[in-house]
């Protein structure tokens, strides 16, 4: 039978556009529009060209903020993707109480406002009414993340691993209870190693869901706001500043809009940028192992 | 419509106009002539979409680097840009 052209289907489509365009085209050109404005209030802009990316781009506490969520960001995805893998290979497999209880406690962290986890850790925290707090103490550590910048970055990143390791791990799950036992049941036959099993068959087939674990953890951690904003407010000093919470001084707190448009729209680009590496690693990395 | 609060500007307008032009002309020239996988120079196989996305974010970058390294004019920049992303869609 002939395939009849019929490209009606194309039609169901435009509510979808729709709400991209006014979800996310509309505002990101607003913002576009704003960068190179000075906006005193409504109806009050003086276009001012690309001033407000010069003074952006040559702003000493961006960069200091920017090499920061770097290193942060690396560290989250260091700690918490071959954590979120381990976790996974040791959990239980198929259908029974362990492996749903399991699951449950995995994705109880997932469902905390980021609001609650910062203010669950900064109680946690403190040496006077916390538990790790009052340990450290009671062990002769002088733990205090409010006035110690290494304390202070060491529990943002404890927190951000306990909040968001699950949803690795339950990535990786996933992708692990995808693979046929006919895999595991040919390495046995060849005596293939633990490790062997692993590289050869565990690692590959989690592939797909490692790219979006990888870029889900970079992409939240690169804007990570709230949970530092709660437990440290950016401090000690500027210590644990990070570029959503720079923007937001910039934005909400001085009503900088044009020069808070010019640094978000230089965000979303380094952001856009890390994640279309990443992207392009993982995925060139999958090709090499299909060749 | 009120479209004050978009704070629409000349270049802005201009700017987007090009953005929605070039995709316009890419849909186009896909029907007329389906894009393949291609090699160049750049580490992976592309297709056409995937070099526009390159040089056009290679092109920000460029910008940025040019307004944060020199004083001079942007439009040098955009010159290097034209450069690298016509490079970037014949050999990338």
């Amino acid at each position: 039978m002939d395939k009849v052209q019929d490209n009606r289907a194309w039609f169901l489509i435009i509510p979808v556009f729709l709400i991209v365009a006014f979800s996310a085209v509309v505002p990101l050109m607003t913002v576009v529009n704003y960068s190179v404005q000075e906006i005193f209030g409504p109806g009050q802009t003086f276009f001012v060209g690309t001033e407000w990316f010069e003074a952006v781009l040559k702003d000493d506490r961006l960069h200091d903020a920017l090499v920061r969520q770097i290193i942060y960001s690396l560290a989250v995805l260091l700690i918490e993707i071959p954590l979120g893998i381990l976790i996974a290979l040791g959990m239980p497999g198929g259908r029974s109480a362990k492996t749903s209880l399991t699951l449950v406690l995995l994705a109880l962290p997932l469902l905390i406002p980021f609001n609650v986890v910062g203010t669950i850790w900064q109680i946690f925290g403190r040496g006077d009414i916390g538990l790790l707090g009052a340990t450290f103490r009671a062990i002769g550590i002088d733990y205090n993340y409010t006035n110690n910048s290494a304390h202070a970055w060491i529990t943002v990143l404890v927190m951000d691993v306990w909040h968001w390791t699950s949803l690795v791990a339950l990535l990786c799950y996933a992708g692990l209870q995808s693979i046929p036992p006919a895999f595991y049941q040919a390495a046995k036959i060849d005596g293939a190693s633990k490790w062997a099993v692993f590289r050869y068959i565990q690692l590959p087939k989690m592939r797909g869901v490692l790219i979006i674990a990888v870029l889900l953890r970079f992409m939240d951690s690169f804007m990570i706001y709230t949970e530092p904003f709660v437990l440290t407010g950016g401090g000690p000093g500027n210590s644990t500043t990070f570029l959503s919470q720079y923007l937001t001084q910039m934005a909400v707190g001085q009503f900088d809009i044009g020069k808070a448009a010019a640094f978000s729209i230089v965000y979303f680009l380094i952001v856009l940028l890390f994640s279309f590496i990443f992207y392009t690693i993982i995925t060139r990395t999958g090709e090499g192992e299909k060749k | 419509m009120d479209m004050e609060w978009m704070a629409w500007t000349t270049p802005t307008a201009v700017f987007f106009l090009c953005i929605a032009l070039m995709l316009a002309g890419m849909t186009v020239w896909e029907v007329v002539s389906p894009t393949v996988e291609a090699k160049g120079f750049l580490p992976m196989r592309t297709t056409r979409g995937d070099r526009l996305f390159i040089g056009l974010l290679g092109s920000a970058f460029i910008h940025l680097g040019w307004l944060a390294a020199t004083d001079l004019s942007l439009w040098g920049a955009f010159a290097v840009s034209l450069v690298w992303i016509a490079l970037v869609i014949r050999f990338g």
